[in-house]
């Protein structure tokens, strides 16, 4: 499962990445969120994978680690909120600029 | 006495809340809120200020939680300095931000407010998890502020600098999660006790995890190659906003130092990455200097004066040293002022010179040019670090703590290239001058605040002995972090 999880968290990061570098602000806002879910599955197995253990210590013999899931939490709606933030100005910057490439024109006409 | 120590964070959430709920066309209450708890805080910081001088370090558990389980806000002198910074340089911001910039967006006041909440709680926690919190709050707020008032330019570089932070706080994320997967702990007492004993792929872990904590801080402090974002953002932004980030910059520092402080001063990772932030630093000191003799603008040319500011302190910084952090602490007192007080003398100009804005080009004459050039030549004066004001004796000590020959060379080469930078843009906007004036008069309520940040200087150069020696105070209790871990690890509350 570690393997599975690692080549998850690899592909998410690297399509996340690759999509950053892209010109325009739509690619570069869905680059940011696999990125981010790259990095909140990665954050969720630094506590240890374990199946089918429930996160309190008492109701089963080994407790996964809630802390992680609590970060994973806080990360999850941190993240959220950005993006919605950053749809909203992508949209602006599109209809001041009249375009929707990140440095508000083109300069090769590349998509 | 204890729950002072929260205070600086609540005021200015309760503020921003409540400003919130108020009405939007009563805009004279939403600047007696902001101004009330921006005025409060300078009180509240001073008395957090008295009780860290006393030389024990003040240890908050939120919700009684013991430390290493629960959340921690530590109170020590360099926090406390650091948030008596902040208030007096958001008071004077606001200030200025009150005569009349606050209208160009609905909600400048409370997005001021929840950005000194940020910045008083990145300075304040003693969990790197809820320094990332803190970080985002006020990155968030400055999302918005750095967009207050329209313009594409703005949104151009508010949109760089938003998708550049998003990805910051991912490779933050990142490193705290190998921290945490590695040592079990985010609490930064704890985890510098744990750091110590580090072996093996354990410690190699640790040692990506901190090079992306370097990565991350290097971003907010702006440092080489991560400060691209930095003067288009400046430059673009509105005066109080921008008099303001001169504050944000030095969060990044603050982390640099604290961490190091804290968890790199011996042990298995002991300087680790200084050699990189040393050359970075010396780097973004000499492009900072090209960046200001090449500026356009005025506004273009204080962002990088502002830029170099953090070359010439994370340089110093980087050695670890306890001897060069004294007068490191002098300088950014004084650059994080003095660079606010240009921000706003730049919108004063701006104002006064009608479609030329702050172009550095041949303009109409200036309304109160006798005053406005008395103003820039002090600023001018202070900032490169000409005697007789705060910048020289800053840099004097600075220069007497690095004996380092490249340091040496860049810091005055740079202060040359500033001083070059800066007498062009004063002969082309005071002199260069034809036609008819056009500018606005100047509103007493814009100057005031302006003249307050700049006075700070000549202060800053009349009391150079104790501020020194404060600084080396503070510089001496962040050397023996045995205090903090005690405090912090020992169950004190």
């Amino acid at each position: 499962m570690e393997l599975l999880v690692a080549l998850i968290i690899g592909v998410l990061v690297a399509t996340g990445v690759y999509l950053c570098l892209r010109a325009r602000t739509f690619s570069v806002v869905l680059g940011l969120t696999l990125l981010g879910y790259g990095v909140n599955v990665f954050l969720f197995s630094m506590g240890g994978l374990k199946i089918n253990q429930v996160a309190v210590v008492g109701a089963s013999a080994d407790p996964t680690d809630p802390l992680t899931q609590a970060l994973v939490l806080t990360a999850i709606v941190i993240g959220f909120a950005m993006t919605a933030f950053l749809v909203v100005l992508a949209l602006r910057s599109q209809g001041e600029q009249h375009s929707d490439h990140v440095d508000g024109q083109d300069g090769e006409q590349r998509s | 006495m204890t729950h002072w120590i929260i205070a600086p964070i609540l005021i200015p959430a309760l503020a921003g809340l409540l400003l919130l709920l108020e009405v939007r066309e009563r805009q004279r209450l939403r600047r007696v809120t902001g101004l009330l708890s921006c005025i409060a805080l300078v009180p509240v910081a001073l008395v957090l200020w008295q009780q860290a001088a006393q030389g024990d370090v003040g240890v908050y558990q939120l919700g009684n939680w013991q430390a290493p389980f629960g959340i921690v806000l530590v109170l020590d002198k360099l926090s406390a300095l650091m948030l008596l910074l902040t208030a007096v340089l958001a008071l004077a911001a606001l200030l200025y931000g009150c005569a009349g910039d606050d209208r160009r967006g609905p909600n400048f006041h409370s997005l001021f407010q929840f950005q000194l909440m940020g910045i008083n709680g990145a300075f304040l926690t003693g969990d790197l998890f809820n320094l990332f919190v803190f970080f985002e709050v006020l990155l968030i707020a400055s999302y918005g502020l750095a967009l207050h008032g329209r313009g594409p330019e703005r949104v151009k570089a508010g949109l760089h600098y938003v998708v550049l932070n998003l990805a910051g706080s991912a490779l933050f994320l990142i490193a705290l999660g190998l921290i945490y997967g590695t040592t079990g702990t985010l609490n930064m007492a704890d985890f510098a006790v744990k750091a110590q004993a580090l072996e093996g792929s354990e410690q190699i872990l640790v040692t990506v995890a901190v090079l992306l904590l370097w990565v991350v801080f290097g971003l907010k402090a702006a440092l080489f190659p991560l400060y691209f974002w930095l003067p288009a953002t400046y430059a673009n932004a509105t005066a109080p906003v921008a008099a303001l980030f001169a504050i944000m910059t030095k969060v990044g520092i603050y982390a640099i130092l604290r961490m190091q402080a804290l968890a790199f001063s011996d042990g298995p990772l002991a300087g680790l990455g200084a050699d990189l932030l040393w050359w970075l630093a010396l780097v973004t000191l000499a492009l900072a200097a090209i960046g200001a003799l090449s500026a356009s603008r005025l506004g273009g040319l204080v962002a990088y004066l502002v830029v170099m500011s953090v070359g010439t302190l994370v340089a110093a910084l980087s050695l670890g040293d306890p001897g060069t952090v004294g007068p490191a602490l002098y300088y950014l007192i004084h650059s994080t002022l003095i660079c606010g007080a240009l921000f706003l003398l730049c919108d004063l100009l701006r104002r006064s010179r009608g479609d030329s804005d702050d172009r550095l080009e041949s303009g109409p004459p200036l309304a109160h040019g006798n005053w406005l050039g008395a103003a820039f030549f002090a600023a001018a004066v202070a900032v490169v670090g000409l005697p007789p004001l705060s910048g020289f004796v800053g840099k004097l000590a600075l220069l007497q703590a690095v004996p380092s020959a490249p340091y040496w060379a860049l810091l005055l080469l740079a202060g040359l290239a500033g001083l070059v930078g800066l007498s062009r843009a004063g002969s082309t906007l005071f002199w260069r001058v034809h036609g008819e004036v056009v500018g606005k008069k100047l509103g007493k309520r814009r100057v005031i605040p302006m003249l307050a940040l700049l006075l700070v200087s000549p202060a800053l150069t009349l009391a150079a002995e104790p501020m020194l020696q404060l600084c080396a105070g503070v510089a001496d209790q962040l050397a023996d972090q045995t205090i903090y871990i005690r405090a912090v690890l020992g169950g004190a509350s």
